[in-house]
Order: structure tokens, then C-alpha cells, then sequence
């Protein structure tokens, strides 16, 4: 059984939730001027400048590491590896690859459908989506870094380390209970 | 100092990769390079506007109002109330962390913000239509829901217990 392609998402420069955000930007921007100053409005602007500047290096590491890994990775001998694994293995390998994969929804779900196709149980699923949800390391370094500085993406990240095994172990104890069984359990 | 070792760290990551592609061929190499350089210029935009932006929103956003309800006092009503907020932000990464920044700055506690993203990249609701439900057995997407309640609660407390950065 062969995995076709995860269709590649058309990449824009600007959305929907950007345009929204730039023009509540440029409200408070004005807002901060007439209220405070020229001074004030410049000093926001050379701080917020500054710390962007600074994390650029790694957003474009975090975009080449996330390009190679696609290319050098295929996704479907990932899904064969978490498919064939069980037990707490299973979950362990499901979370590193969820730390693993670059890529947005588009590319992640499909990888999480393709775990279901060749084997792995609802816990492993679950565990790889919340572990790229909450510590996949491109997310991190392009998005959240800039906006929030390495000090505290790193402490929030060790916090959630332990929370994508939780969720597996969670998702069995919840499917040995009954809940979510699959047609034909 | 952090900051040059997580920057050393990386792009030594970077080369390794680049090596490895570049043993599989020249183009392999060039191709990494290509997608990994246009990702960056497209995002580029996005960011910056986020990040300066979000400075700005902090700046009017009524420090008195955020302090008592999202402050490091707020406690547990506080990590409740980001929980939910986040569970409702829509939109992409642009939205939710520009939110997330702005709310730090003006004066929300660290928890109760971890608490916050945690909870908008848990439930995106735009993701959550979008992308996972028409993609995942329906079974999957509700337990996946389900199991991950509790956990911007326990990532605040987490943090908690690690302490401030």
C-alpha cells in the first residue's frame, strides 16, 4: 500500500487572519501615536524591531531544517515505522516523529491517516497530532520564537513535553473503555 | 548566551541535513535550499507584521482590565479563562500568537499565556474544521478532543511548578 504524495499547499505571502491582525496593528500603532507621542510610538517599534531581527537566523533554520527533513523523510516510511510499533514504543516513536515532521495541517493529517491505514492504534494517532501541535520544533522555531523570545518558548516547551504522552495514554485508557471504538471492535 | 547556543545548535543541524541530501545528489541539495529559502521570504511578512503588531496591540489594550483577570494573580479562574480564549481564538498562527504576545506584554501572567496558546493550538477552530475533520475518521478527531481537555491546564501548571524563565 502506497501513500500518495501529501498534495503541497499553494504558500502565501498574506491571508485572512494576517489582514486582519495588520489592520488591528495599524490601528494601535495610530492609537499609540496620538495618545503618546512620536517618541513612544518609535521606541515600540526599534524594541518589537530588534527582537525580530534577532530571531531571524533561526526562523530561516527552522525553514531549511523543515525543507530537508521533507525531502530526506518519506512520510510513508514514517507511517510504516509508527504503524508496526505497539505499547509505550508505539507512543514514544509516535510523539518523536510528531516533534519531527515539519509541515502544516495539510501535510500532518494525511501522515496521521496514513499511521491509522497501516496499523497503529487510536493512542499513537492521537499522541503524533498533539506532539506536532504542541512541541513540533518548525512551529516553534518559525512562529514562535519571534513573538515570544527563546527564554519562554523553551520553559513552555519543556512544560509540555510530557502532555503528547499523557494524551496518548489518555486515548487508549478512553478506547479500552469503550469510547470511540472503531466499527467492527 | 542561550540564544547563540540554541542559533549554533540549529545550524549545525542545518549543515548535517545539507550533508546528508548532498551525498544523495546535488539535487537534492539545491531542492532543500530552494523550498526551505522561499518558505522564509513568504513568511517573512506575516511575522513581522505580528510582531511589531503585537507590540501595538499590547501598548492599548487596558492594562487594568488584563492584570486581576489574566494576571500571575489570577490563578486558576485566570488559566480557565485563557483556556477558553484560546479554545475560541480563530484564525492561523498569525492570530494566536500575536494575542498570545500582546497579552504578555500588557501584563498577563506566563501560565496563564501558556495556557492560552496551549489551548489555541490545541482547538484552532478553523484547523479543527478545515483540516482535521474532513481528513480524520470522525472517531479520531472526537477522541483526539476529548484527551486533550485537560492538558492547557496541566501545561500551565507545569510551568508553574518549573518556575519563571
Amino acid at each position: 500500500m502506497t501513500e500518495p504524495a501529501p498534495p503541497r499547499r499553494r504558500r502565501r505571502a498574506f491571508d485572512w487572519s494576517t489582514a486582519v491582525i495588520a489592520l488591528l496593528s495599524f490601528a494601535a500603532a495610530a492609537a499609540v501615536y496620538l495618545r503618546d507621542g512620536r517618541e513612544h510610538f518609535l521606541a515600540i517599534l526599534v524594541g518589537d524591531l530588534t527582537l525580530f531581527g534577532e530571531m531571524l537566523p533561526k526562523v530561516l533554520a527552522g525553514c531549511l531544517i523543515g525543507a530537508f527533513v521533507t525531502l530526506l523523510l518519506p512520510r510513508e516510511l514514517v507511517a510504516r515505522w509508527v504503524g508496526h510499533e505497539s505499547g509505550f514504543a508505539g507512543l514514544l516513536i509516535a510523539v518523536l516523529f510528531g516533534f519531527i515532521l515539519p509541515g502544516g495541517p495539510i501535510t500532518i493529517y494525511p501522515v496521521a491517516g496514513a499511521f491509522l491505514a497501516m496499523g497503529a492504534d487510536a493512542g499513537a494517532v492521537v499522541a503524533f497530532i498533539v506532539s506536532w501541535t504542541l512541541i513540533g520544533y518548525t512551529r516553534a522555531l518559525v512562529w514562535e520564537l519571534p513573538f515570544f523570545g527563546s527564554d519562554f518558548v523553551l520553559w513552555r516547551i519543556v512544560a509540555a513535553v510530557p502532555l503528547p504522552i499523557l494524551a496518548g495514554i489518555l486515548a487508549r485508557i478512553a478506547v479500552k473503555a469503550g469510547f470511540a471504538r472503531a466499527e467492527g471492535d | 548566551m542561550v540564544t547563540l547556543a540554541i542559533n549554533i545548535l540549529l545550524w549545525l543541524v542545518v549543515g548535517a541535513l545539507a550533508f546528508f541530501a548532498a551525498m544523495r545528489g546535488r539535487v537534492l541539495l539545491n531542492d532543500g535550499a530552494r523550498d526551505g529559502a522561499i518558505e522564509f521570504f513568504l513568511l517573512l511578512p506575516r511575522i513581522g507584521i505580528g510582531v511589531v503588531g503585537s507590540g501595538y496591540i499590547a501598548e492599548v489594550l487596558p492594562n487594568a482590565l488584563i492584570a486581576p483577570w489574566l494576571g500571575p494573580e489570577s490563578g486558576l479562574l485566570g488559566v480557565a479563562i485563557a483556556t477558553l480564549g484560546g479554545a475560541l481564538t480563530p484564525g492561523g498562527p498569525v492570530v494566536g500568537f500575536s494575542i498570545g504576545a500582546a497579552a504578555l506584554k500588557s501584563g498577563a501572567g506566563a501560565p496563564q499565556v501558556i495556557a492560552y496558546s496551549t489551548a489555541w493550538a490545541l482547538y484552532a477552530i478553523h484547523r479543527l474544521v478545515m483540516w482535521e475533520v474532513p481528513m480524520m475518521p470522525a472517531r479520531i478527531v472526537w477522541l483526539r478532543a476529548a484527551v486533550s481537555l485537560p492538558l492547557p491546564f496541566i501545561a500551565a501548571a507545569l510551568a508553574m511548578l518549573l518556575g519563571k524563565p
